[in-house]
């Protein structure tokens, strides 16, 4: 078992993640020329328009307010699916009060539940609270999750010993500072991963911001959206869009891929 | 034990510093009312935001309800009727079912084959991780819009690539097969390597000494994957295709952005038009909020049923 592998298969998945990478290439490829180029021959080699098409991008859509929108919205949703995913998870895996089974199990019963299709009612509501078109209607839909909750609630079972619960109650603590100075410690591994995937979904949400937000305040999916939706296709000028969108998430991916890898890996098996 | 331990710590320690009673009734409370807060504010924001507007969801397919009208007028089940006989309905759960299954099918047998190859002995084990990774970051919106570009009809490398080697250019857009082909391209392309992440670990939880054992007896690599580690995976795959159902069904984006300038999306003929896009466009662009509950409402039954299916053929016990 200790056997190095072959070549072969270095060079098949090499093969493989080159084509994973390819598209964001082939984005930045054409965002970099001109569209007069676009029809002329096959090159891998980037041109050197790639600043004009940005500064472009920036003149059709408020990409830097969409920009800013997508981080407020995707921040504050991550903030609070993760607290309140923690609070919960903690109370199902260490604390015993009636009822616990089954609000647990009501928990795992909704993680298949396709909420996204309740989407009409949402705007309806929306529409009478007056938020339609604003980043409150992006942001509150999407403060709490099913899965957040089972996530934590699985992990912090192993993370904390009872004793350790029991320590600190004898102490005198209360149960928030408990939570405060025992749970949210030992939490904090699965809370960053959690984090980092509530962030990544919420950030590319698009069907419910789509229907919500309008042009003059869009998130990033949104306003790239708006960007290909022009009677006539610039593709340079669009795909300029996409990998200026691009760019913070690739940065993200390069900061924390090791995480998220580990994070897929085990959520493979706790799930 | 270690109840009845603290039980008699808790003991001594009233006996040498006695607590006020009060104080001790605020901790009783404590630890009965707490626990009930720290799970309530799920339980009333997902009420709130995710239950009860599917289940008005319910509510509103029973009338006939545009955008701005002033009285909703109840008709019934007639938005039922209706859908039922609506062929565009019919064509777009076609089509939904027609890309899950382009785009499933080929997806868990690559996802296997790569989750075989990162099991070997790697040097830079995780950079291989993170490559096959990648696409799962890219935002879903700028990847349809590159794809869109990859497959245009006129001037997309696809065709170009495929021209090289005498094949004809097609229509990725116009044609019913071919759009289809395109779009499952766009979810196998995003989702091939995430999935190859989770059968990779459950390749690894595999216990050793099973290998060991068939590796005594003989049985080669190829055999070896065939009657030991396929069998094993059985759980891992059903979940990942339960789990690639139910996000399968509700595709959206892919066939709403593939065309570009392509009108409200979907194709000229329909012919990529999905569900979740129909109940879109129904709702948002037809106005009629009514009808596009009763689209929703049948898709969320539909995705129920995959979802007790896979309770049914798994029942992965909770601790």
């Amino acid at each position: 078992m200790t056997k190095r592998p072959s070549f072969a298969i270095y060079g098949i998945l090499a093969a493989f993640v080159l084509g994973s990478a390819f598209p964001f290439y082939w984005s930045f490829l054409v965002a970099s020329r001109d569209n007069s180029v676009l029809t002329g021959d096959f090159t891998l080699i980037p041109g050197g328009n790639f600043f004009s098409n940005a500064a472009r991008v920036f003149d059709t859509v408020p990409f830097w307010k969409a920009l800013g929108n997508s981080f407020l919205v995707s921040g504050t949703v991550t903030f609070s699916v993760v607290l309140l995913s923690t609070l919960a998870g903690f109370a199902f895996a260490k604390l015993r009060f009636r009822g616990r089974g089954v609000l647990f199990l009501f928990v795992v019963a909704t993680l298949a539940v396709p909420t996204q299709l309740g989407i009409i009612p949402l705007y309806m509501a929306m529409a009478e609270f007056g938020w339609a078109g604003e980043l409150e209607a992006v942001i509150v839909p999407n403060l709490v999750t099913a899965f957040g909750v089972f996530w934590m609630r699985q992990y912090l079972l192993d993370a904390i010993p009872d004793e350790l619960v029991e320590a600190a109650r004898m102490d005198g603590c209360s149960l928030w500072r408990a939570f405060w100075h025992v749970a949210l410690p030992a939490a904090r591994p699965a809370a960053a991963m959690l984090g980092v995937f509530t962030f990544m979904q919420s950030w590319n949400d698009f069907l419910w911001p789509l229907v919500v937000l309008n042009a003059d305040n869009p998130t990033l999916q949104v306003a790239l959206e708006k960007l290909q939706s022009g009677y006539y296709v610039d593709y340079s000028l669009v795909l300029a869009g996409t990998t200026l969108a691009t760019v913070p998430v690739l940065i993200v991916f390069l900061v924390l891929g090791r995480q998220i890898v580990a994070g897929v890996m085990q959520g493979a098996v706790k799930g | 034990m270690t109840a009845t331990l603290s039980k008699v710590d808790r003991g001594r320690v009233q006996e040498t510093r006695p607590r006020p009673p009060r104080r001790y009734r605020l901790s009783n409370l404590d630890t009965k009312v707490s626990p009930y807060l720290f799970v309530a504010p799920f339980f009333v924001l997902f009420g709130a935001i995710g239950l009860f507007p599917l289940l008005y969801t319910a509510y509103v397919s029973l009338f006939d309800w545009e955008v701005g009208a002033d009285e909703p007028l109840f008709i019934g089940l007639e938005n039922y009727r209706t859908l039922f006989e609506d062929d565009q309905f019919w064509n777009a759960l076609f089509n939904t079912f027609s890309i899950f299954l382009l785009s499933s099918a080929p997806q868990i047998v690559v996802a296997v084959v790569i989750a075989a190859l990162l099991n070997a002995n790697l040097r830079a084990r995780t950079g291989w991780r993170m490559g096959v990774l990648l696409p799962y970051v890219a935002s879903l919106v700028a990847l349809t819009i590159i794809f869109g570009n990859l497959f245009g009809p006129q001037y997309g490398l696809v065709n170009d690539v495929l021209g090289l080697v005498g094949i004809d250019p097609i229509d990725w857009q116009a044609s019913t097969f071919g759009s289809h082909v395109a779009i499952a391209s766009m979810v196998n392309w995003r989702w091939t390597g995430y999935n190859a992440l989770i059968i990779l670990a459950a390749m690894q939880a595999i216990p050793r000494d099973v290998y060991e054992a068939a590796l005594v007896d003989g049985a080669s690599a190829l055999r070896r994957f065939f009657s030991i580690t396929l069998p094993m995976l059985k759980p891992t795959l059903i979940f990942v295709v339960v789990t690639s159902t139910i996000g399968g069904l509700q595709i959206f984006t892919e066939p709403k952005l593939f065309e570009p300038s392509g009108g409200s999306g979907g194709g000229t003929e329909h012919q990529y038009q999905t569900v979740v896009l129909y109940l879109y466009q129904s709702a948002f662009q037809g106005l009629d909020l009514g009808y596009a509950s009763a689209i929703a409402w049948v898709l969320f039954m539909v995705v129920i049923a995959v979802a007790a299916l896979n309770f049914f053929l798994t029942r992965r016990a909770v601790r």
